[in-house]
């Protein structure tokens, strides 16, 4: 029995019915053509699904859509444009980022988190922000140098630009979910 | 004029990327879209008594199931597409879906096709299915043995084949020498673990005949071909189409009986058919790596020079011979037992096991990272067995760059090389005597430091046709390109290679700018749909810039040619007397504007003014076959910290010296090595593909298998030698694999290193603590 839900996605609110047990990231993918979201496994291990929800990376295959009701979700495709590229965006192009470009959206959204909750990562900060985000081309080295760069392009605007970083997970998502 | 060739420019295929609207196979959406889910087997080996799937037809949004005895005659099997000569190779039939009897815990038994993705997983759940488990073994060696269950009847003792490299005189050798080292070495399963899982999406008009199958391949006109053996459909009714591929490492060259279930589903329904593999289902059903059990020898001198090598290797194929399956432990890995060495006696016998498993095929580097991987072991235990430094040990037997091109035992002719340019060049990246004191001082304090050195080569850009031929390899190796120029003076590459990640998109529009005097922004670089692409055999085993590239240098070469004919008929000037000049063609010796390359275009394409016997049109096509292989090599240092208490490996620096000749984009060839050495880190420190006694996967999920992630992988320090090739146009050579190869080699032997104060000599990988400890405790004699 499909149940109705408003999702807001990229600023822009999408009422679709759905099954009770459908995951956010097939319906981003199957009902709303956002198909920018990948899925590379069905255990939460891979994060090639990671979305923003209210600011905070988390993982769309651990999120049932009813879930995200009310909640403030940003994929790749709102994040930025090709016209008006994200500096995170900018610097995966910049330096390398990706190859086979398959995990390289929810990379980017991990990232988009991280820099929110602190601007000016060490390495090994950037690692292990990262770590629940698999990527088999690149050996991390050029993602990790383009999350440095976009920290450096972004400047310190940050933490004036997302306050709540210092938030737990937002409600309605189940613990254990998200990197 | 600054030429494009070897700038680092970024990449022309990462906005699409980055901003998440480029098209994978999954993200394919057609009018009438079903869905298919597979069936696999949860038994390695068992005969199936029962199979029903009346629930399944009835259920909601069902439209077809399918079973391996109802299709069994309409199609034909899987191919196997590599045959080496003089092996006796025997293929049994692999089936699309099993009939009676399955064999590997990931098997085909049926496939449900619905309207949704989750109607067809719920239908799935409705089939009944009586399993009559039989014994099963996924041990290659133990699978030869007397008692071992048989997968096959037609395949005595699961040997599947038995091949041979011989060189020189080994046995004599052996006998001969003073020096003589042994080991057993087991190169673990792996799981290429592409990130994007496999998916195809057919759709079948049967008005025109047509297929066209969107679906995840390296090599979408091998595709095109073994689906039509399959299918039974002729090759020209069938377009086969790889969309953005997302990483493949050789797990997607292969065909698969997916994408043909997903073919005969929209052939019979007329409507369009998608399937995608979740990534349990990659696990069990999508190719594995390796899967060695090698029994291996060197010998030599006291003095250090090597004077022989010999081998016994099991090597698992899994349940059934893979697309290139046989090719890998023989062709792509005997051949290259000389590594970057002169070693005059060499003799391997491989035998191809069938076992309980998922089929092996190629995973980045093929057959070669298990060949540099026995090699470099060999040489350190040569090496620590006459108390010599392994450095030298590798000097002294390197083949020196004055003997190219030099032929190995083996009988392969290596192009170019100069091994001790690219050793001494990671030397100079670490001081080796500080370390050594340092090694010394923190072994006083039971703190292990280790030191690990590769010098390795490999064989890629394959090949020529002839060889390819002469090998098995049921195809081509050459590559072809169409270069098209428009009126406006862009231009169109269509390259028949497919690549998938590698940024081709970018470097080829760099080698063909460059000929132009064109900016890059004014190529385009079409690859992925036979529909529009020339015959090409894919990316893999390091060839595309060598071959594709090479063949599209040589269409430009040719566009160009006729260009000046043009040029000189519009200045009314002699062919003779034009050349071409920062950016344009002029006419020798007379001052003025001359012709750009646009304005040419312009004329060759509305032909108002052409010279005599000239057709309009400006546009060429090129076909490549190399004349022989390319054999990029390297030196790498990786130095470690080996934690006694817990086994924990810790890697301190990482150094890369890679070989690829002329590069044409830097940046893309260090992101090349960088993927590849952690790749290699990977296999070395914590991969493996673990089946427990009964031939069940235990590690079918990415919890269960150790993906590298960014916090447990070093930063890759690289540097680059440039010995030029002289088998291609462009020089180049090939770096996709070779961070690979020399990684996991460079890491088990910085850990042995560390651990030589305990009389360790070797570990097989995964070095995983638990394993670095075990042996730890065993070397003190705590654990037996």
């Amino acid at each position: 029995m499909k149940r109705p839900v408003t999702l807001t996605i990229n600023g822009a609110p999408h009422a679709v019915e759905v099954e009770p047990r459908a995951l956010l990231v097939q319906v981003l993918r199957d009902d709303l053509n956002l198909t920018g979201t990948h899925v590379g496994c069905d255990t939460s291990q891979c994060g090639a699904c990671t979305v923003l929800i209210d600011g905070h990376a988390v993982k769309s295959c651990t999120v049932f859509a009813l879930q995200a009701e009310g909640q403030a979700i940003t994929t790749i495709e709102g994040i930025g444009s090709a016209e008006k590229l994200h500096p995170l965006q900018a610097a995966f192009w910049e330096k390398h980022g990706l190859q086979c470009g398959f995990c390289t959206p929810g990379m980017i959204l991990c990232a988009a988190d991280l820099l929110s909750r602190n601007p000016d990562p060490s390495e090994v900060e950037i690692r292990h922000a990262i770590e629940g985000n698999l990527c088999r081309c690149t050996g991390y080295q050029n993602i990790v140098a383009a999350i440095q760069s976009a920290a450096a392009a972004m400047g310190g605007t940050n933490a004036e630009r997302t306050p709540a970083s210092t938030t737990a997970k937002p409600a309605g998502v189940p613990a254990g979910a998200g990197v | 004029m600054a030429t494009l060739f070897g700038s680092g420019i970024k990449r022309r295929e990462d906005p699409r990327l980055i901003t998440g609207t480029a098209t994978y196979t999954d993200d394919v959406k057609l009018p009438g879209l079903c869905y298919a889910a597979m069936l696999r087997s949860p038994y390695a080996h068992a005969t199936i008594t029962r199979l029903d799937v009346a629930a399944a037809r009835k259920a909601p949004g069902v439209v077809a199931v399918y079973t391996g005895a109802e299709i069994k005659d309409r199609v034909g099997t899987v191919p196997c597409a590599w045959n080496p000569p003089n092996c006796d190779l025997k293929v049994p039939p692999h089936l699309l879906l099993a009939v009676d009897r399955v064999r590997y815990v990931g098997d085909g038994v049926a496939v449900v096709v619905a309207g949704t993705r989750a109607e067809a997983r719920d239908a799935i759940d409705l089939i009944e299915v009586d399993y009559d488990p039989l014994p099963a073994g996924t041990d290659p060696e133990r699978m030869t043995q007397s008692g071992a269950p048989l997968l096959h009847a037609e395949v005595p003792k699961n040997i599947a084949f038995t091949w041979v490299v011989n060189g020189g005189d080994a046995d004599k050798a052996f006998a001969e020498a003073p020096v003589k080292v042994k080991q057993r070495i087991v190169q673990q399963r792996l799981a290429p673990t592409a990130m994007e899982p496999r998916a195809a999406v057919a759709s079948y008009n049967k008005g025109s005949g047509q297929l066209t199958l969107w679906c995840t391949t390296q090599n979408p006109h091998i595709h095109r071909f073994l689906c039509s053996l399959i299918l039974k459909l002729p090759e020209h009714r069938i377009r086969v189409i790889a969309p953005e591929v997302g990483g493949a490492f050789g797990s997607k060259i292969p065909c698969y009986p997916d994408e043909a279930l997903v073919s005969l589903a929209s052939m019979d329904l007329g409507r369009p058919v998608k399937w995608t593999e979740d990534r349990s289902e990659n696990y069990k059903a999508t190719i594995h790596g390796r899967d060695h059990i090698q029994y291996v020898e060197m010998c030599g001198t006291k003095d250090g020079k090597i004077t022989g090598l010999r081998t016994t290797v099991y090597a698992g194929l899994g349940a059934f011979a893979s697309t290139a399956g046989p090719g890998i432990p023989t062709i792509l890995h005997g051949l290259v037992y000389s590594g970057a060495y002169v070693i005059p006696n060499i003799h391997g016998t491989i035998y191809g096991v069938y076992s309980n498993a998922t089929p092996v095929d190629a995973y980045r580097g093929a057959g070669r990272p298990e060949a540099a991987y026995l090699v470099e072991r060999l040489v350190d235990i040569f090496a620590d067995e006459i108390g010599m430094d392994p450095i030298e040990v590798r000097r002294k037997n390197f083949i020196p760059k004055t003997a190219f091109p030099y032929t190995v035992a083996t009988g392969l002719t290596y192009d170019s090389g100069d091994y001790e340019a690219a050793l001494d060049k990671a030397l100079s990246m670490i001081d080796v005597n500080i370390f050594r004191a340092e090694q010394e001082k923190a072994r006083k304090q039971n703190r292990y430091l280790g030191l690990g050195l590769v010098s390795y080569i490999e064989i890629c850009g394959l090949g020529p046709s002839q060889v390819a031929g002469a090998v098995g390899f049921g195809g081509g190796l050459y590559e072809s390109a169409i270069v098209r120029v428009y009126p406006t003076g862009v231009v169109r590459v269509y390259i028949g290679a497919s690549p998938h990640g590698q940024g081709e998109e970018t470097t080829f529009a760099q080698v063909v700018a460059d000929e132009f005097g064109l900016p890059v922004e004014s190529v385009e670089i079409v690859h992925g749909d036979t529909e529009t692409t020339p015959q090409g055999w894919g990316t893999y085993g390091s060839r595309t810039t060598a071959v594709s590239g090479s063949a599209v240098k040589l269409a430009a070469v040719r566009v160009k040619e006729k260009a000046k004919k043009v040029a000189a008929h519009l200045m009314e000037a002699n062919e003779a007397d034009v050349e071409w000049k920062d950016g344009s063609f002029v006419v020798k010796g007379t001052p003025g504007a001359g012709k750009s390359f646009a304005e040419v275009a312009v004329m060759a394409n509305v032909a108002w003014n052409m010279p005599s016997g000239v057709e309009p049109g400006l546009e060429a096509t090129a076909f490549f076959d190399p004349p022989n292989f390319v054999y990029p090599f390297g030196t790498h240092i990786c130095t470690v910290e080996v934690n006694g208490d817990t086994g924990e490996v810790k890697i301190l620096r990482y150094i890369a010296v890679d070989d690829c000749g002329p590069q044409i984009n830097p940046v893309i060839v260090d992101g090349q090595i960088h993927g590849g050495v952690v790749q290699g880190i990977g296999e070395g420190l914590q991969e493996i593909m673990v089946y427990d006694e009964d031939g069940q996967l235990v590690t079918g999920t990415m919890m269960d298998y150790a993906v590298p992630k960014a916090s447990q992988m070093p930063h890759i320090e690289t540097a680059h030698t440039c010995t030029p090739s002289p088998v291609n146009p462009l020089g180049v050579k090939g770096c996709g694999e070779a961070g690979t190869i020399a990684s996991a080699a460079c890491l088990v032997n910085a850990v042995c290193d560390a651990l030589s104060p305990l009389g360790i000599k070797h570990i097989d990988k995964p070095l995983t603590p638990a394993r670095v400890w075990a042996a730890i405790q065993q070397a003190k004699g705590g654990l037996q």
